[in-house]
Parts: C-alpha cells; structure tokens; sequence
C-alpha cells in the first residue's frame, strides 16, 4: 500500500448535511487550511468506510464532485489525489484583510453589538455580497 | 453491474393454514451492487423473504431469483446469517473457521473472517459464547466465504454500538472492494442509515417502498403552511394544528412553494408515516419494479 492518507473524515449523522457534502466540505476545508496540498493522496473508499462505516457510493460520489470542480484527480490503480490547493492564499497569506476584518470587529464591539449580533451582521453582508454564486 | 441480485415475482408463502401468510404477492427487484436496507415492524415478512432468497424456504406462491439462478443453484456465492445464528455449540471458534475454509475451499478469504473473528478467544466452544461474541463468528464465516450477495437477518441486534461500528465498517469495506450485494433487516432504521443505498420496506407481507433512498426520499415532501387542499399530490400523512397543516406527500407534479413550506423528510420520517398509513400506495422505482415473467424468461 502506498503511503498513509494526509486526512480523514469525520462523519456526522445527526447533522442534517449529507453525508457526502460532509466530506467535500472537509477536503476543502482542509485545502483552505494548508492541510492538504497538491500532491497528497486522499483515502481510498474502503479506508473511509471501514473508519465511518458509510456507503462506498457515498465516498465515490464526493470525489467526482471534488473532481468536477477541479480540486482533486483520479489515477487509476492508485488513489485520487489533490490537484490544486483552495483559495488558502488569501486566507492565509493576505494580512491587510485579515487586518481590516479584525480592525472593523473591533469597533463593531465597541459600537455594542455581542458576538451573534457581529456574526449574524458578517452573515448577512456576506449573503447579499455572494448572491447569486454557485456553491454559497 | 446491470443484474439483479434478487428478482422476486408475486412471491407467497404460508405457514400452514392458522397462521396465515407470511408474504404475498411480493414483486421486486434488488440491482446488484447495492447495500438495501430490509425494514418493516415486527412480523412483517423480513426474516421470511431473506430465507426463501437463501433457499431454505420454498414459496408457496411465485418465485424469487437470485444472482440470475435458482437460489439452491446460487448456494455457493451466497452468505446467510439467520437471526439466531446457528453454529455448532460443541465446536470451537477454531473448529468452526476451519470448518468454513474446508466447506468453501474455492472462495475461502482467511484474511477477511480473521478480520472479524481475530478478537474471539480461539479455542472457547461456541455455547460459551456470549450473543454478540456469535454474531461476529457467524459474520466472519458469512465473509470468509467471500459472497456475491450477503443475506443478513438483523445481523447488529445484539452487539455494542462500538463493535456495531466496526463491524459495519468491515462489511463497507467489503462492498468497497469487491462490489458484494448486501441485504440486512432491521426494525432499528437509524443503524442502516448512512450505510444503505437502495430501501425495502415489507409490511403485511407486501413491499411497500423500494427502490434507492435518495430517489424514494426525493419523490416525497413535507409541506408545511395554512390548511388547504393538497391535490394533486398523493397524501401520505397529514395532521391539523389550528390553521397549519404539516403532510407528507407523494409528488405528483411541480410543488407550490410560495404557498407551502417544502422540506425534504429523513428517511425515518418517510418510514414512520407510511407505517402509520397502511392505506398510501406502494411506491418502487424503476430499478426496483420485477420485470413481467415473459421478460424474464425471454432474456
């Protein structure tokens, strides 16, 4: 067997999100986060379902979309692995945002609010911004 | 994968005249491939239909075949795992995956029953057993045997929620691997949930449901808004609290969703409000609806 999968998945039943979005939601989370990058192998469909014990079609079905958006790429006989990282650059590497965002939290809590009035504000600026786009 | 695992046309079967019938007029298709969750109330017909599918019941009415033969010619690439789990008592753990290697020498995967059977003391007689130390026994010969389909009659009734998990994790990674078709019943819906792709709710000796979860639970709403009329859509359950309505409902057609509230039900909603309602039709998908016997034959 090759080397060991740089993730695995957590499984949540009781959710409510499907259990294949589950796992298209942490790869990319993972990708966001520099976890996983270009190169690395994701686990095979019988690792994840002897660890979550879900149906092998769910996994399968995760991973075409992973692969219909670009994210990840099947070779045949050796696994699917990471094709491209997520947008971490911004994320990760962009201060000035970071900086802003921090800046404008800051007096949005000066100004009163708590932390849920601040979220459900991010949220709403965040919906009507991204509107219209697919996948928000 | 284009066959069928099962294939049961107007099935029947009686007990003797007292008890009446177990199963009748049962007619569906179970697509190679899939893990189907067998579910129903008590006394439904589950335990029925899976041993006639294994060939230690012969139908009274209709026929049932399996992997495209009868099921006694089918035996070989068959696993069966009874509700009681019937093993020799005097024999021990040993004795018993010896005597799987030795009664299934062609298809014998060591590797697979050790995988489930490592954990059992080796040379405990099979009485000393406790109910769930059997049940792993009997699903470690069920997997060494290395199935085409596997039949399993509650098979996690009786094991902790942690060995549950990984034993079902052992039976995914089966399918995983090499395509086997699993059928389980269970009264218990939220054990098979997650790990079942196709659905067969039997009740009264009848199918009721069948046919892939997504598909079956896409073809049906709860719709949540003022009490008005639900036409055209097949009712399945409805209450009345004061001026709202919630029902369950059988899509028949575009939904009004600027006068109804739509959500999709989870596949134990969808279960309980059919077992509520004995009189909403049956409902099987494409894949899941028997082909007339002419077909059958002609093919």
């Amino acid at each position: 067997m090759a080397e060991s999968a740089a993730v695995e998945f957590r499984i949540d039943r009781r959710s409510g999100v499907a259990t294949y979005l589950q796992i298209v939601q942490q790869t990319k989370q993972a990708l966001r986060l520099g976890v996983l990058e270009p190169g690395d192998r994701l686990p095979t469909a019988r690792e994840v379902v002897e660890a979550t014990a879900i149906n092998p079609n769910t996994v399968l079905k995760a991973y075409r979309e992973l692969e219909r958006e670009g994210l990840v790429e099947a070779r045949r006989g050796l696994g699917t692995f990471v094709r491209r990282t997520l947008g971490s650059a911004a994320v990760t590497t962009d201060p000035p945002l970071r900086a802003e965002l921090a800046e404008w939290t800051r007096r949005a809590r000066a100004a009163g609010l708590d932390k849920d009035d601040v979220s459900a504000l991010f949220t709403d600026v965040l919906d009507s911004t991204f509107k219209g786009d697919p996948h928000s | 994968m284009t066959g069928a695992a099962i294939e049961a046309n107007g099935l029947g079967m009686a007990y003797g005249r007292r008890r009446g019938r177990a199963l009748s007029d049962c007619s569906f298709r179970l697509p190679a491939g899939r893990i189907c969750a067998l579910v129903g109330p008590n006394g439904a017909g589950k335990s029925t239909l899976l041993a006639l599918a294994a060939g230690l019941l012969r139908p009274t009415e209709g026929s049932v075949r399996v992997l495209g033969s009868t099921p006694a010619e089918a035996r070989a690439r068959i696993a069966y795992v009874a509700q009681d789990k019937p093993l020799y008592p005097q024999l021990t753990v040993a004795d018993t995956l010896w005597a799987g290697a030795e009664l299934n020498p062609a298809t014998w995967d060591r590797a697979a029953a050790d995988r489930v059977a490592g954990p059992l003391p080796q040379d405990a007689k099979v009485r000393t057993l406790s109910g769930g130390q059997r049940t792993r026994l009997a699903l470690a010969l069920a997997l060494g045997k290395r199935p085409e389909l596997m039949l399993l009659d509650e098979p996690m009734a009786d094991l902790d929620p942690l060995v549950r998990h990984q034993l079902m994790g052992v039976l995914m990674a089966e399918v995983a691997e090499h395509g086997t078709t699993i059928v389980m019943s269970s009264h218990i819906l939220t054990e098979l949930e997650g790990a079942c792709d196709y659905l067969l709710l039997v009740e009264g000796g009848r199918v009721r449901l069948g046919g892939e979860s997504e598909d079956i639970l896409a073809a049906h709403a709860v719709l949540t808004g003022q009490v008005r009329d639900l036409a055209p859509h097949t009712v399945v359950e409805s209450r009345t609290t004061g001026r709202q309505l919630t029902a369950l409902v059988r899509k028949e057609g575009p939904l009004d969703d600027t006068a109804w509230d739509v959500t999709e039900p989870s596949l134990e909603e969808l279960l309980l409000a059919h077992l509520r309602s004995p009189e909403a039709p049956a409902l099987l998908t494409p894949s899941a609806r028997a082909r007339a016997r002419e077909e059958v034959v002609a093919a």
